[in-house]
């Protein structure tokens, strides 16, 4: 599927969030894309929660291996250092600290960093998998998600009306119009999507954001 | 000494799982999961099953033939997202299904398997997936206790077993199974392919030969192991 430019160029600015050495979950959707935007010789290593550090390429259909797959279905392939091991093992390198870094999708997020993303009740809700540990226990966790809903609704919220994949879990948000982080309590607005005016990012956010004076950097 | 035989034919094996039974099924979406034997079990059409999976597979495969021929009475998953059959039959009140935070499945299978009786996490605090469980305070952390899980059966797919039923599994096709092979009172494990004793090396042995009643070896695999051409 290819992404609107908006979403690629917030793609392209979440990647750069990814700092050589890390352990990084990606999760399912738009964080996936992530990688494509990493030079194939970045030092990084990807976790998926099935069980495998060491991510390697997606695989066309012809060259899958049926027995290697991530968390969201795809195929993909081991790199030089892979490894592979059980769901618990999985979840204790996720619960333990060793993951620095995962990038989740968001139905809502709160100032105080609350995230709901899993369910909404009475009309979604397929259970959370492994999202529920990933935004609890790695050790900075970021948003990738449009501003607003389809209907233009914020997404960035005082708090959160939706139930919680995890209470204050969120360190910083990328969307299509801004970058936004979570620190003490408040959203902090920290850049702008190119062509974005500071009163488009003000009206699409559901709560007071700290804005710094001057100008902000653009992505 | 000489370690004993427990290779068995399919029908025998899932013969054992009856009315009622709780039944573990490795696997995370196609790999690791015991296709070959889920089909005996609906050939078998035991009833009011309760079924310990991560994910319920997608339409016309694994779990869901089980749900369609109507055997399922409970899930206990993290995932239901990819069979809409199964979001259907939670809707209509079909089945009953419990969700867990994946690593919690994990390890509550992993906590029945090392014969304990639960442990304490913080995992879901401050959210609706730690209502109803009992609180418990450790060094002032807010926690919750969560209950081991056991099964009557589990069944498994491995990719290699010996005759005495030391398994390996292949890539991301481990996933649960190990824990699973340790959290049921009869563990029925299907092998890609049977090697003699001594085939699977001691150092490659992922599941360990007491853990496993019988293993059954499977014919050339049916299109569902296969990789899967989404639109």
């Amino acid at each position: 599927m290819a992404l609107s430019d908006a979403r690629n160029r917030m793609v392209a600015r979440a990647a750069r969030e990814i700092e050589p050495g890390m352990v990084v979950n990606l999760g399912i959707g738009l964080p996936t894309k992530v990688v494509d935007h990493l030079a194939s010789d970045f030092p990084v290593c990807l976790h998926t929660e099935n069980g495998l550090t060491g991510i390697g390429p997606t695989l066309p259909y012809d060259e899958a291996n049926r027995n290697l797959i991530d968390a969201g279905g795809a195929y993909i392939s081991t790199v030089k250092g892979s490894a592979f091991f059980d769901s618990a093992v999985s979840f204790s390198l996720v619960r333990s600290g060793r993951l620095d870094l995962t990038m989740l999708g968001a139905f809502e997020v709160a100032q105080n960093g609350d995230l709901a993303n899993w369910k909404i009740p009475g009309k979604f809700s397929p259970g959370a998998g492994g999202g529920i540990e990933l935004a609890q226990k790695a050790r900075r966790v970021v948003v990738l998600t449009t501003h607003t809903d389809r209907a233009g609704n914020p997404k960035l919220l005082e708090t959160c009306s939706l139930p919680l994949t995890a209470p204050g879990c969120v360190n910083r948000i990328f969307t299509d119009m801004a970058v936004v982080d979570v620190e003490a309590g408040r959203f902090h607005l920290r850049e702008l999507a190119g062509g974005v005016s500071l009163e488009d990012v003000v009206k699409a956010t559901g709560a007071e954001m700290v804005i710094p004076d001057g100008d902000l950097p653009r992505f | 000494m000489r370690l004993a035989n427990k290779t068995c034919a399919m029908e025998e094996a899932v013969a054992h799982i009856g009315d009622g039974t709780t039944v573990m099924l490795g696997g995370f979406g196609v790999p690791g999961t015991p296709f070959a034997l889920i089909h005996e079990v609906v050939r078998q059409g035991p009833k009011d099953l309760t079924i310990i999976k991560n994910d319920a597979n997608e339409k016309g495969m694994g779990v869901d033939h089980l749900l369609a021929a109507g055997l399922v009475r409970k899930l206990i998953v993290t995932h239901i997202g990819l069979n809409a059959r199964a979001i259907e039959m939670m809707n209509a009140g079909e089945i009953e299904v419990e969700f867990c935070a994946q690593g919690m499945l994990a390890e509550r299978v992993r906590a029945g398997g090392a014969g304990l009786m639960g442990f304490v996490t913080d995992i879901g605090v401050g959210t609706e997936l730690a209502d109803g469980k009992p609180r418990i305070e450790i060094d002032g952390h807010a926690g919750v206790l969560e209950t081991a899980l056991r099964a009557d059966v589990a069944l498994i797919h491995a990719a290699r077993a010996d005759t005495f039923g030391n398994l390996a599994y292949e890539a991301t096709a481990r996933n649960f199974s190990p824990l699973m092979a340790m959290a049921a009172d009869r563990v029925i494990a299907e092998a890609e392919e049977i090697v003699p004793l001594g085939g699977i090396a001691p150092n490659a042995v992922h599941t360990a030969g007491p853990f496993v009643d019988h293993v059954v070896e499977l014919g050339e695999l049916s299109g569902e192991y296969g990789v899967v051409r989404r639109a």
